[in-house]
């Protein structure tokens, strides 16, 4: 598998060969010039000749021997690398007496990491969530898992941003139960909002629609142009509701509500109808395993549901 | 021809001068962005003040138009100095300078304005591209040209160098530039993914290899033996580094792409040659410093070689650095985090930008026929620099080990200890500190600009004479 892989990087064997030809050639190039230079070295005490050549008035130059020390170093380093190159991979194709790469490195550290840390969440694996909610241990532990995995969207606070949920409130885009939680982090989601602007009428019809929709949550809204658009919001009701209140199985926010993703300014709104949205939550079942997802669902719930112990 | 009696200074002049005026521009941004990092707000919200503009223009022009002028410029007065003939050509000479100057302007607009290839030292555009291969190949005519009609028969080892840094850069530029035109001011490059990352990195590490080093140490095999008034240390190992040295760097540009999608075997390479590389590098470390054998007391006594010494210094300190980054489980840590950072300023400031220093108070003097105007400013200039640096260097370090660390914590059930942002706000300090350092840096360059402007104010312009060659004896 490995080899077939190192070999695989070498569209054939030739281009293999020229890496070590030249490789191998340059480090003999090296070994011949500080040979060549080095030797005949002025016994100490003497002071070096100049090479008799003189630029510019009063340019010239001595010729002192190499440093020993110097020489000494130069001849570890190219002894080194010979070392290196026979056990680990770089002379073409050769794969390297250790057999070492660094995606074998990486897969055994995770493997040690998982042999390491994978009973320490497991032991909550079997327990509810709702009791794991307000076990002070499992929830110290979540946290962690929140900061490291989930904070880069929905923020160290979980308050989210544009585009990313609020986790801290009762507004639940796929529903709030442990159980939808869990499954929100272990498969993703796609919460798709389509382009509108064909089904309502452009531009206007999106205008209207907009201040409609700011009317079913009370906000400030031009009542007429409410009112032309309240028809048009059939075409919405599929997945928002007859009376816009949403529908967790698809995803599809309530706008009757106070919680806004993208935001709630008609400018905004308007947007959202004639762009539409694509928000994806991705999954997180094969990268981060059930066990880990299992506690972060329950601190993911305890946020919006606190009780007396947090 | 009469003309042929006299040195062509009037170029190196210009560049002398753009040296200082762009050292002064790009590190004001290289501060200010700086700035920027510890007080995001700096940003104002305008799209062209942003870090992200902002660092592909301090880049290029600390690297470019600094470095570059004051590498064209040495290398011009250099190489007549040491062939004891004029410029190759003087209008091919004017050229090179206006063209340059160009190009830094070019950049100095699109850059801001965000347009970018997104290479790292290589972001400019392909109109810009093309225009650099234009007055490169310019420059290597009028350089190799001069080279050819010299007068004395030995090439001077600081024009191997400069030779090297010529040639190498031209291949680097036209190889890693190859992009494919979409539009006037938009290219994509003509090599896949991982290969355009290894062809960006051999260009990458290859401008500090040839661009960064070989180009420097031809400055610094002219002008230290010339302020020191001692004979170079050994001829040999001026050989043996040189063949070493520009072998070697062609290797080590795998070390940036460890643990990335670059196969194994290319990493390994990378790391070891990148290994092999400290002696060489150490080579000419070794021969700046004992060239000064016999004249020791001169660091006591003269702060220009004080600058030239203490740069090549640094360039041993960041040339052990250097490899020993590469060491793929050293690099585990460093990579990412701010070390880069400081290794890459402590050959930066350390070495390219001191050694310019000291050229530069030897040069401009003598370029006007003045003396300088404060041996004690240039002292002073000294300390402010060394004081800089020290500042800018050891937070970064401190930063980077600090980071990577936090990074890589882990609790004991093995989630992370520390969020990104925690360790975001951990390098507050050290930010401010890196700031406070490039203030430091950048005041010791506005007083090197006051001295040498008191230097040459009112000085008319030198023509020097070419001196007979010595007889070899």
């Amino acid at each position: 598998m490995k080899e077939e892989w190192v070999a695989n990087t070498f569209t054939s064997d030739f281009w293999s060969w020229w890496i070590i030809v030249l490789t191998v050639a340059g480090i003999v190039f090296c070994f011949w010039l500080i040979w060549w230079t080095g030797k005949g070295s002025a016994p100490k005490g003497e002071t070096a000749e100049t090479m008799g050549h003189v630029w510019d008035e009063n340019l010239e130059e001595l010729n002192n021997p190499l440093p020993r020390w110097w020489l000494n170093m130069f001849y570890i380093t190219l002894v080194f690398g010979i070392i290196y190159l026979i056990l680990y991979p770089g002379l073409g194709s050769w794969a390297g007496v250790l057999g070492w790469t660094d995606t074998k490195q990486y897969e055994e550290e995770v493997k040690a990491a998982e042999a390491k840390y994978g009973p320490i969440f497991a032991q909550y694996a079997s327990k509810d969530l709702k009791t794991l909610a307000s076990d002070p241990e499992a929830q110290k532990i979540g946290r962690r898992l929140f900061l490291t995995y989930c904070a880069i969207c929905h923020g160290s606070d979980a308050r989210g941003a544009p585009g990313f949920p609020n986790l801290t409130d009762d507004a639940w885009l796929w529903g709030g139960e442990p159980e939808n939680i869990e499954k929100t982090i272990l498969d993703g989601r796609q919460g798709t909002m389509p382009p509108m602007g064909a089904a309502i009428g452009g531009e206007e019809g999106a205008e209207q629609l907009a201040h409609y929709v700011r009317s079913l949550s009370g906000l400030k809204h031009d009542a007429e142009k409410a009112q032309a658009g309240k028809p048009k919001f059939a075409v919405c009701a599929g997945c928002h509701g007859p009376e816009g209140k949403g529908n967790p199985a698809v995803g599809a926010p309530n706008l009757t509500d106070k919680d806004w993703l993208y935001g709630s300014s008609v400018a905004t709104i308007k947007k959202t109808i004639m762009q539409g949205r694509h928000g994806k939550m991705p999954a997180h079942r094969e990268f981060l395993g059930k066990d880990k997802v299992h506690l972060l669902a329950a601190y993911v719930y305890s946020l919006s549901h606190k009780t007396g112990t947090n | 021809m009469a003309e042929q009696t006299t040195y062509n200074d009037k170029v190196v002049r210009q560049f002398a001068i753009m040296t200082i005026v762009w050292g002064i521009v790009g590190m004001a941004v290289g501060v200010f962005i700086a700035a920027q990092l510890a007080w995001p707000a700096l940003n104002f919200d305008i799209p062209w003040l942003t870090f992200s503009r902002l660092r592909p223009l301090h880049t290029n022009a600390v690297i470019f138009a600094f470095g570059g002028s004051a590498l064209i410029g040495t290398s011009y007065y250099v190489v007549q100095r040491t062939c004891h003939v004029r410029l190759f050509s003087d209008k091919l000479a004017a050229f090179t300078f206006w063209g340059w100057q160009a190009i830094i302007v070019a950049a100095a607009i699109t850059l801001p304005l965000g347009i970018t290839t997104s290479k790292e030292y290589a972001e400019l555009e392909w109109p810009i591209d093309l225009a650099i291969t234009v007055v490169w190949v310019a420059y290597a005519i009028v350089f190799f040209g001069t080279i050819a009609k010299r007068r004395v028969k030995h090439i001077y080892v600081a024009n191997w160098f400069y030779g090297a840094f010529i040639l190498t850069i031209a291949l680097l530029h036209v190889v890693n530039s190859a992009e494919v035109p979409a539009g006037l001011w938009k290219s994509y490059s003509v090599y896949p993914g991982a290969i355009d990352a290894m062809v960006q990195w051999w260009y990458g590490h290859n401008a500090v290899g040839f661009f960064l080093t070989a180009g420097f140490l031809g400055m610094m095999y002219y002008f230290i033996p010339k302020q020191a008034g001692r004979p170079v240390y050994s001829y040999r190992l001026s050989i043996v580094h040189f063949w070493a040295l520009i072998f070697t760097y062609m290797w080590a540009g795998p070390h940036h792409l460890h643990y990335t999608a670059l196969p194994d075997w290319a990493s390994s390479l990378g790391m070891v040659f990148s290994l092999i590389l400290l002696a060489p590098s150490w080579g000419g470390m070794i021969n700046g410093v004992m060239t000064l054998s016999g004249a020791w007391e001169k660091l006591r006594t003269d702060p220009i070689i004080r600058f030239l010494v203490v740069s090549v210094a640094f360039y041993g300190m960041s040339t052990f650095e250097g490899p020993m980054m590469s060491i793929k489980t050293v690099n585990a840590l460093s990579h990412y985090t701010d070390w880069t950072i400081g290794h890459v300023h402590s050959g930066a400031l350390g070495w390219n930008a001191l050694v310019t220093f000291g050229s530069m108070y030897f040069l401009i003097p003598r370029l006007f026929g003045r003396e300088i105007y404060s041996l004690r400013l240039v002292e002073w200039h000294f300390w402010m620099a060394t004081i800089g640096i020290v500042l800018y260097i050891t937070s970064m370090w401190v930063s980077g080990i600090m980071q990577g660390l936090m990074w890589r914590a882990v609790n004991p059930d093995g989630t992370l200890t520390y969020s990104f942002v925690e360790s975001v706000q951990a390098m507050h300090p050290f930010y401010v500190t890196r700031f406070l350092g490039g203030v430091i840096f950048l005041a010791g360059l506005f007083v090197m600009a006051f001295n040498l402007w008191k230097t040459v104010a009112g000085a008319r312009s030198v023509e020097a004479r070419i001196p007979e060659p010595a007889t070899a004896h």
